[in-house]
């Protein structure tokens, strides 16, 4: 089963400045965990601490009671898969060669096996790239990519998925179609964390929402709570308005506070 | 362009490359003919078979193989279509270690002297590259990182140049620079055979993290590659092979960027795969180039690397031309 996945006391500097300032936090499986703040808050420090991918000053990053640097690389990529902010591409390969490169961590050079065909199908029908199986790279369109890149993750069957801007460039129905795919991976028992920037997404998708600003949590818990006007007025300096949409809670960003 | 499975065309470049070896036994001034072979030395020219042609033709299979793996191998590390052992200066700077070795009569005490210098320069050549150009895969980073590079290796090979005892020591440095498979021995293959297998065998391992370095350094990272230890790896193989290539052929420029760009589009342009086609169709190339050096009619042989600079040269540019206007 998906162990729970946790950031303990982790400080991050960076150029003199305290990027994360001993920040604790718990993320259990089989939820939607959305991370916002401004930018330059540290989400994305943050994410590669719990990825394993940096090393914090102090503190560590823990996946179940074992530090997650303390897993072998190999093992780690297994159990946690990762979507860089910026994605690069550097070679005009097919997109299913591409979600194939997730198996990495399950396979040598050598061929995928009988599994990992199966796991590389069953990424591409999940994020519906299967029809784009045999384009290369270079001739999908902005949207395209992020799902097949988004595939690739998936096709390592992580237990937990963390995804840096994953909707990032993406129109509105395809943000909607991946927050369904994000949403589906929960139920399965997975971790999903991702940051964003659309609070009215994060509101909607979410089932739990951290404010990160300051080089620690603001503001933990249920989306409604969470994003509070006075929470987005603390970390944006935006003056905001929870109102009564007919599908539910909408937030109105009226301006700059104080402007 | 129609993907290959990567196992039947390493065994079409396989056999291209038996049977261009094959032709590189018999051609040259003089022909030798299949026959030759059953005389068990009562033929005179059994001699040109064992004593010159065999070396050479092996030589050339062995620094084929070396430069067509390495382009591979660093132009998948650095995700830059360009890069190339000799490009970006890390045969000048192997060259530039013979040269020192010969420069200071070093290689006369030992024949190990050259060959360990000039492994020692592309060595330093491959960490100084990789330090200049950072953890950025900025294709002009790289480049310029490779222009400054040629620029002081060929600057202090001209210094010794410059100050070279005798016009001999001056011929002698000049005439292993051009680079040429011409008149090496059995001694010089042995020397150098060991260290171009170890490093082509090294880089062919590289495979599975090249792969994962198509999605970047953050990407191969979140796929478990272990980058330090694939960065160490890499300089390791392309050192040995390029430093020992040198040694005993000295520059031989362009089969690392021409080869991995032909292959590229056989193999799905995974870099993975893309390492043991680069290396079979690198000594295919050099085989055949060598053979037309050979029996190209003019005075003086010209040499190999004389002839894949001209051939390398224009292909650089067509490179260029393309990247901009893609770029565009």
């Amino acid at each position: 089963m998906t162990e729970p996945l946790a950031a303990s006391e982790i400080s991050v500097r960076l150029g003199g400045r305290a990027i994360l300032d001993g920040l604790s936090v718990r993320l259990a499986p089989g939820q939607v965990i959305c991370i916002v703040g401004p930018n330059g808050a540290g989400k994305s420090t943050l994410m590669s601490c719990l990825a394993g991918l940096r090393r914090p000053d102090r503190g560590a990053a823990l996946l179940g009671e074992a530090p997650v640097l303390s897993l072998t690389p190999r093992k780690r990529a297994r159990r946690i898969g990762f979507l860089p902010q910026t994605p690069e591409i550097a070679w005009a390969v097919e997109a299913e060669t591409l979600v194939s490169l997730g198996r990495i961590p399950y396979v040598g050079a050598g061929g995928l096996g009988v599994e990992g065909h199966a796991a590389v199908e069953r990424a591409m029908r999940m994020t519906d790239v299967t029809g784009l199986a045999h384009r290369t790279v270079d001739t999908l369109s902005g949207g395209e990519r992020a799902r097949v890149l988004i595939a690739r993750a998936l096709a390592g069957d992580p237990e937990w998925l963390l995804a840096d801007e994953p909707l990032a460039g993406l129109d509105p129905g395809h943000q909607i179609d991946a927050c369904d795919l994000f949403r589906r991976l929960a139920l399965e028992g997975r971790g999903v964390v991702m940051t964003l920037h659309d609070l009215g997404m994060a509101l909607r998708v979410a089932d739990r929402v951290l404010v990160l600003a300051d080089g620690g949590l603001i503001a933990d818990g249920q989306p409604l709570a969470a994003l509070s006007p006075e929470v987005i007025r603390r970390a944006y300096g935006v003056e905001a308005r929870l109102l009564d949409g007919a599908h539910g809670p909408v937030l109105e960003l009226v301006g700059r506070h104080g402007g | 362009m129609r993907r290959l499975p990567v196992p039947i065309l390493c065994a079409g470049l396989g056999l291209l490359v038996v049977l261009l070896a094959g032709l590189s036994l018999m051609a040259g001034r003089v022909w030798v003919p299949f026959s030759v072979w059953a005389s068990y030395g009562q033929d005179p020219r059994w001699a040109i078979i064992f004593e010159l042609r065999i070396p050479r033709t092996v030589l050339g299979v062995l620094v084929g193989m070396a430069l067509g793996v390495s382009g591979a191998a660093l132009q998948g590390y650095t995700r830059n279509p360009l890069a190339d052992p000799g490009v970006l200066g890390i045969s000048s700077m192997a060259a530039l270690g013979g040269v020192l070795s010969l420069y200071f009569g070093l290689a006369v005490d030992s024949p190990w002297i050259l060959p360990a210098l000039a492994i020692g320069g592309a060595w330093l050549g491959v960490i100084v590259l990789l330090l200049l150009a950072g953890s950025t895969s900025s294709v002009v980073t790289f480049v310029l990182a490779g222009v400054v590079l040629q620029s002081v290796a060929t600057a202090a090979t001209a210094l010794a140049l410059n100050l070279a005892p005798t016009p001999w020591a001056v011929n002698e440095i000049v005439n292993w620079l051009l680079g040429s498979l011409a008149d090496r021995s059995i001694e010089d293959l042995k020397i150098a055979a060991p260290f171009i297998v170890a490093g082509v065998a090294i880089l062919l391992t590289t495979g599975r993290a090249l792969d994962a370095l198509t999605l970047g350094e953050t990407g191969a990272a979140s796929l478990g590659v272990d980058l330090r230890r694939e960065r160490l790896v890499l300089t390791a193989g392309v050192a040995l092979a390029v430093g020992a290539s040198v040694a005993v052929t000295g520059a031989i420029g362009f089969v690392g960027l021409v080869v991995p760009h032909l292959v590229r589009p056989l193999v799905g342009s995974r870099p993975g795969p893309l390492l043991l086609p680069s290396a079979l169709a690198g000594a295919a190339l050099v085989l055949a180039a060598d053979i037309v050096v050979r029996l190209t009619p003019s005075a003086a042989e010209v040499k190999l690397g004389v002839a894949m600079a001209a051939i390398g040269g224009p292909f650089f540019l067509f490179l260029l031309a393309r990247m901009r206007r893609r770029l565009a």
